[in-house]
């Protein structure tokens, strides 16, 4: 197969995301194996909002595979500021670049670059839309501790605007996976999501309470509730304390529960969580260079 | 000759819109980019008693003929009409609206953070859903209310 742009996590057959993750696994074994293997590629990176962990991952993975990066900067210092259409900035960066990486605020951005460039594109988030490399290496941080079929996973917090949520939950109907969401009213998974479960033959099983479903739960993947989202301080307090856990919120928990989190968080997760045998955050981010290692990989062996 | 008959009158050639819903004609007139500047010569009959509907709009616009894309999209919001082909003051063909799999460039989408919405040269693009229209891009689904997104040209 020809990897040709990764947009959306509906792309991904169950055969792409293991064929990934292995990968990732084999890279994750023996990481010199791969040291030079595309010692003449070229990664742009196109962020058009701030970013750490996805910038710094990317960057991280390409030189570990030998490649390098050209990086447009900051949207301030660049011809965005100008007044340059975003289909311009890419047609430009294909020209200097092996694939391309964006990370844009509007929704839609990457599905519309990639009918511009012909060089691979990877969506680094657009928006509240979609998140897909992130979704790949939860699933490797989630195969490597609870397996991915026969699984109970609830995806807690901001389900209405957060994109990881959206990408990882199309890609779990892929397993045998019972996803329950736990979110406000106000925040729930949007109807987008909800029709894509729907059509995939999933069931939308939707909470308001984390108590109603935690002991059932393998996997608990928290996301950050976004104070800017709400019109209303006062509406804001209300829910956010309810939707943070602490080693009180786990005494019903599985023993073997894995608590995940994208980050950055504010408050969601206390920091007494982070010693327990639950927390998987930081191993989970720590996956990004491999699992993005075995992206990059497999998409520039294959449009060689 | 019945009264709504003589409301709106024969014409020899163009294109005739009828068993819209109720409300819908103006929204019918914007698909088709139609503001009476070009000078064709448009009726329309509003709220028109009809033994199928109860009440419907009626379109007549006399030397024009519908592309194709404006059929597609005329089907999203009036899926109950029908469009008769008149030449010579007779309908030479009468066909029924089928709802086209997607339409270009006719909605805007709803979602301000819509990268169609951010100034880029770049069609709208909806899949037509069972019930409503999907944005290719942001994934937006419209349900209700399509005509307050018809992009008047």
């Amino acid at each position: 197969m020809r990897h040709d742009h990764l947009i959306t996590a509906k792309q991904l057959s169950r055969e792409n995301v293991e064929a990934v993750l292995d990968r990732a696994a084999e890279i994750d074994a023996d990481p010199a194996a791969f040291a030079d293997r595309h010692d003449d590629a070229i990664l742009g990176l196109c962020f058009f909002e701030p970013s750490t962990r996805t910038k710094m991952s990317f960057e991280t993975a390409i030189k570990r595979l030998g490649g390098d990066i050209v990086d447009m900067g900051s949207v301030e210092s660049s011809s965005v500021k100008k007044g340059e259409s975003l289909a311009d900035t890419a047609r430009v960066i294909e020209g200097y670049a092996d694939a391309m990486v964006l990370r844009h605020p509007s929704q839609g951005a990457a599905k519309m670059v990639s009918e511009f460039v012909d060089v691979p594109l990877l969506n680094a988030g657009d928006g509240a839309g979609h998140h897909p490399t992130q979704t790949l290496l939860d699933l490797y941080t989630i195969r490597e501790n609870a397996g991915l079929d026969d699984l109970t996973i609830g995806i807690m917090g901001d389900l209405k605007y957060g994109r990881t949520v959206h990408s990882l939950a199309n890609a779990l109907t892929n397993f045998d996976a019972d996803q329950h969401f736990i979110s406000p009213e106000s925040l729930k998974l949007p109807r987008s999501v909800r029709y894509d479960l729907h059509e995939s033959g999933a069931m939308v099983r939707e909470h308001t309470e984390l108590d109603e479903i935690l002991p059932a739960l393998d996997v608990l993947y928290v996301t950050r509730i976004q104070r800017e989202r709400f019109p209303d301080e006062n509406e804001y307090q209300q829910v956010a304390g309810e939707y943070g856990i602490d080693l009180e919120t786990l005494e019903s928990a599985k023993d073997d529960l894995t608590v995940m989190h994208p980050l950055p968080r504010v408050d969601e997760i206390a920091p007494e969580v982070d010693d327990t045998k639950y927390a998987t955050y930081f191993e989970q981010a720590h996956n990004g260079v491999p699992v993005r290692m075995a992206l990059l990989d497999r998409m520039l062996e294959d449009n060689r | 000759m019945s009264d709504h008959q003589l409301r709106v009158s024969k014409i020899p050639r163009g294109t005739v819109i009828d068993h819209i819903r109720a409300g819908q004609a103006l929204n019918v007139l914007a698909i088709l980019g139609i503001d009476g500047r070009a000078g064709e010569t448009v009726s329309v009959g509003m709220n028109i008693p009809s033994d199928q509907m109860s009440q419907k709009d009626i379109v007549k616009v006399e030397g024009r003929e519908l592309s194709q894309d404006e059929v597609d999209v005329l089907s999203l919001i009036a899926p109950e009409a029908t469009i008769n082909i008149i030449r010579e003051y007779e309908v030479v063909e009468k066909q029924y609206l089928e709802r086209p799999e997607r339409v270009v460039g006719v909605l805007s989408c709803p979602n301000h953070n819509c990268i169609t919405n951010a100034n880029e040269p770049v069609e709208t693009k909806f899949d037509v859903l069972d019930e409503g229209v999907r944005c290719e891009y942001c994934e937006t689904i419209v349900r209700e209310d399509l005509a307050a997104h018809i992009a008047v040209k």
